[in-house]
């Protein structure tokens, strides 16, 4: 995977950057001509994460290859696939590290079951209060 | 000369905190009882010499001293002298001498003022102070020393990162440490209240000032940074879940939290324990935050901190200084009661279900930013970010901001919901109105729809606590709690505006083109060159005219430093009563004949600047609590000593 990344950005810092976004990733600055589309593909975008750049998303970020997974999203979407299959595509290819949205797996569900556990604690440490309060 | 100067102060305060650490501890016993005056005098002057080591810093690289290891590598003679100045921060060893810095002053400063605990307990409370500073002594003094000369003088600095120079960041990082250090004082004085079993409204009432004073700082310097992150890195995103930013926003919950029990525990003298536990994580957490950021082991748009080496070091600390005051609360938590009880319907229960909802998510925000590195250990990378944090806070954000509407209202041990029903109407009325307006005119996503529909009620319901009050007799500090808690409302609307309302318009122009965004028609006049100090940059001269109004220029720029070499986008704010016109201005694209077109991104954002009013508003309310709560002991402080004076000379 990291090979494919590494070859990937050789290829994007290769080509004159204007020139190549033009040719590679023609949606990296354009949005889709459908209010509705192109609201899907932002979704998407804000939940996606640079893998080039440091803790941001590619809607947030200049770098090369936040462009061309722009681009990317926005003709997927526009081809009719679902933001959930573009997901599904990318974390296939770059790991779940792309996506800032944690998938449930056997590694993850402590991350979900984090809430449960804390109102399960609130309640509780709080139940053994009041109880003991409304005695007298 | 000077960085010599400023390595044996630091080198004295270091040896004197020792002092302090020693004559603090021995003063608590019968035989060291003659130690207990030397204490203070030597927290005051141990401040004054951090104070001096920072002053010699600041002059190191005001004057571009290259022979200075630390400026050779962060600064450069062209930069303009505010980023000089600020440069001596904006790295690790200068920021952590910052650290120091603001943590020996502000024990000297609680040595120099503080008079309402037991003197017992401030011995202790010092002594605590002096042993958390001798860590980051030695760290700074072993491992980072600022003042390192070099062998061989270079030509020329390398410079600051770009991204580094701008007056926004010049003061953030400074506003933020008063904040994360100031909670050391907190730290401090549970360990001393632990060590004496001195807990109790005493204490609470000693502590607030203090808490409040690092609140207001974090506070601020948590809206400063995030209104940098919105203009400076040009995407129009002003929270990203960073785990930087996730570090200034832990120490601001468990602070947060912190307030309102020390308020429950002033008053009441109930949750002693939790209240004691709570000042021990916050500070805590600004040391986590602090080995987060500086260890670089968590990617981050604030990468330009990253030294996985020093990281262990700070490791090594955090483990002493949690690990320690974690023991010594499990060994004094059995003596420390929990205090006066309260019925389920009482300020006190209002207060709880703050304390639990903040620390529910502090929980999330903490396991979130660290659980990647669980995953990793497993050699699976997987990324932690707003999809998860926004609804996972949401779930105990919500209930927390309708009891905020109730909370206030309601007395102490025990009420009845019935009582404060009538007084509801009105924010409830409110709330379903927002809710059918919400339903019939527009379609927004769950979270924002929350948002914008409890902001107005909510709003309504911080201002009930005034009702049937004369304004004037007021006290500051029910002021300083109505303005912070408005100040939640104008941030929360904000925010939910924004997420729900902004526009987004990407596009490329010639000069001579115009577009329209939301209700704004904005025209592309030219594309020049303009240069500044240290940077050259292309800068679009646009006008953009709201509906019918008249035309206003705006110049966003695209910044090129040449020290260290790196692009910057400089975006062009429109700041209207109803929000925000945010404009970048981006590449070239070359045309096939004739001149090219630019790249041009422009957002319309209803409301933003609400999101960061209302983090004034919740710093301003911090302020007037402060002043209120200190003027009133003040007095308390002046009539006792009269009183004692008179009893002495009417005994004479």
């Amino acid at each position: 995977m990291r090979a494919l990344l590494a070859l990937l950005m050789l290829m994007v810092s290769a080509v004159p950057l204007a020139a190549q976004e033009e040719q590679t990733a023609p949606y990296a600055y354009r949005q889709l001509d459908d209010p509705a589309k192109e609201e899907a593909a932002h979704d998407l975008m804000v939940a996606l994460r640079c893998l080039q750049c440091q803790g941001q998303s590619i809607a947030d970020s200049d770098a090369p290859i936040a462009g061309s997974m722009r681009s990317l999203v926005r003709e997927r979407i526009a081809a009719g696939e679902t933001p959930d299959q573009i997901r599904d595509w990318l974390m296939e290819r770059y790991g779940d590290y792309v996506s800032y949205e944690p998938r449930i797996t056997s590694l993850t569900w402590p991350l979900f079951a984090l809430p449960l556990v804390l109102i399960a604690l609130a309640v509780l440490l709080l139940r053994r209060r009041f109880a003991r309060e409304s005695k007298p | 000369m000077t960085a010599e100067f400023g390595l044996a102060a630091l080198w004295l305060a270091a040896a004197l905190a020792a002092f302090q650490l020693i004559a603090g501890s021995l003063a608590l016993t019968e035989r060291g009882a003659p130690l207990a005056g030397a204490v203070r005098p030597v927290a005051v002057v141990q401040g004054l010499l951090t104070l001096i080591a920072f002053v010699a810093l600041i002059l190191v690289f005001a004057n571009t001293d290259l022979s200075v290891k630390l400026v050779a590598m962060n600064s450069h003679s062209m930069k303009p002298l505010i980023f000089k100045i600020a440069g001596a921060w904006g790295n690790h060893e200068g920021s952590m001498l910052l650290w120091v810095t603001v943590m020996s002053l502000a024990g000297g400063f609680v040595a120099l003022v503080e008079r309402r605990l037991p003197e017992r307990t401030m011995l202790a409370t010092l002594a605590g102070q002096a042993f958390v500073s001798l860590g980051f002594y030695a760290f700074l003094l072993i491992s980072s020393n600022p003042f390192e000369r070099l062998p061989v003088v270079p030509v020329e600095g390398n410079g600051l990162n770009p991204l580094l120079q701008d007056l926004g960041l010049a003061f953030h990082p400074p506003t933020l440490y008063l904040g994360y250090v100031g909670l050391s004082i907190a730290f401090s004085f549970a360990i001393g209240a632990l060590i004496t079993r001195e807990v109790g409204p005493a204490f609470a009432r000693a502590m607030r000032p203090w808490v409040l004073g690092a609140w207001i700082f974090l506070t601020l310097g948590i809206t400063a940074g995030s209104y940098w992150a919105y203009y400076e890195l040009g995407w129009g995103g002003w929270w990203f879940w960073d785990p930087v930013e996730n570090a200034s926003l832990m120490p601001w919950l468990a602070a947060t939290a912190l307030l309102h029990s020390a308020s429950v525990l002033a008053s009441r003298n109930a949750l002693r324990a939790w209240t004691v536990m709570l000042g021990v994580v916050a500070f805590s957490m600004s040391m986590i935050g602090t080995f987060l950021v500086r260890s670089g082991i968590l990617t981050s748009v604030h990468a330009f901190a990253v030294d996985p080496e020093r990281g262990s070091f700070i490791l090594g600390l955090l483990a002493i200084y949690i690990g320690g005051a974690l023991v010594l609360f499990g060994l004094r938590a059995g003596t420390v009661t929990e205090g006066q009880r309260f019925a389920p319907v009482s300020r006190e229960s209002a207060l709880v279900v703050n304390n639990v909802a903040l620390s529910a998510i502090l929980g999330i925000v903490l396991f979130g930013t660290l659980y990647p590195l669980v995953t990793e250990a497993f050699d699976t990378k997987v990324s932690v970010g707003p999809p998860y944090f926004n609804p996972m806070g949401a779930i105990f954000f919500i209930p927390m901001l309708l009891v905020l509407a109730v909370g206030p209202l309601l007395r102490w041990r025990r009420d009845s919901l019935g009582r404060v029903r009538k007084i509801l109407l009105i924010p409830a009325a409110v709330l379903a109105v927002a809710v059918v307006a919400l339903l019939i005119f527009s379609d927004v996503k769950v979270l924002p729809f929350l948002g914008l529909a409890l902001a107005p009620a909510l709003a309504i319901a911080s201002l009930v606590p005034l009702r049937g009050r004369n304004l004037r007799r007021t006290p500051l500090a029910t002021w300083g709690m109505v303005v912070a808690h408005f100040g939640i409302a104008v941030a929360l609307f904000g925010m939910a505006s924004e997420s729900a309302f902004s526009v987004e318009r990407l596009v490329a122009m010639r000069a001579g083109d115009s577009t329209e965004i939301g209700p704004w028609k904005v025209r592309l006049e030219a594309v020049e060159p303009v240069a500044g100090p240290n940077w050259t940059a292309l800068e679009a001269r646009m006008v953009a005219r709201y509906e019918s109004g008249s035309g206003t220029t705006i110049l966003p720029q695209a910044r090129s430093f040449w020290s260290p070499p790196q692009q910057t986008t400089e975006s062009a704010l429109l700041t209207r009563w109803n929000g925000q016109l945010y404009a970048v201005l981006g590449g070239e694209t070359p045309a096939a004949s004739g001149p090219g077109r630019w790249q041009v991104r422009l957002w319309w954002k209803p409301f933003v600047s609400m999101i960061w009013y209302g983090g004034v508003l919740i710093a301003l309310g911090g302020v007037l609590a402060v002043i209120g709560r200190t003027w009133s002991d003040v007095k308390r402080i002046v009539a006792r000593d009269k009183i004692a004076y008179r009893r002495e000379r009417q005994g004479r």
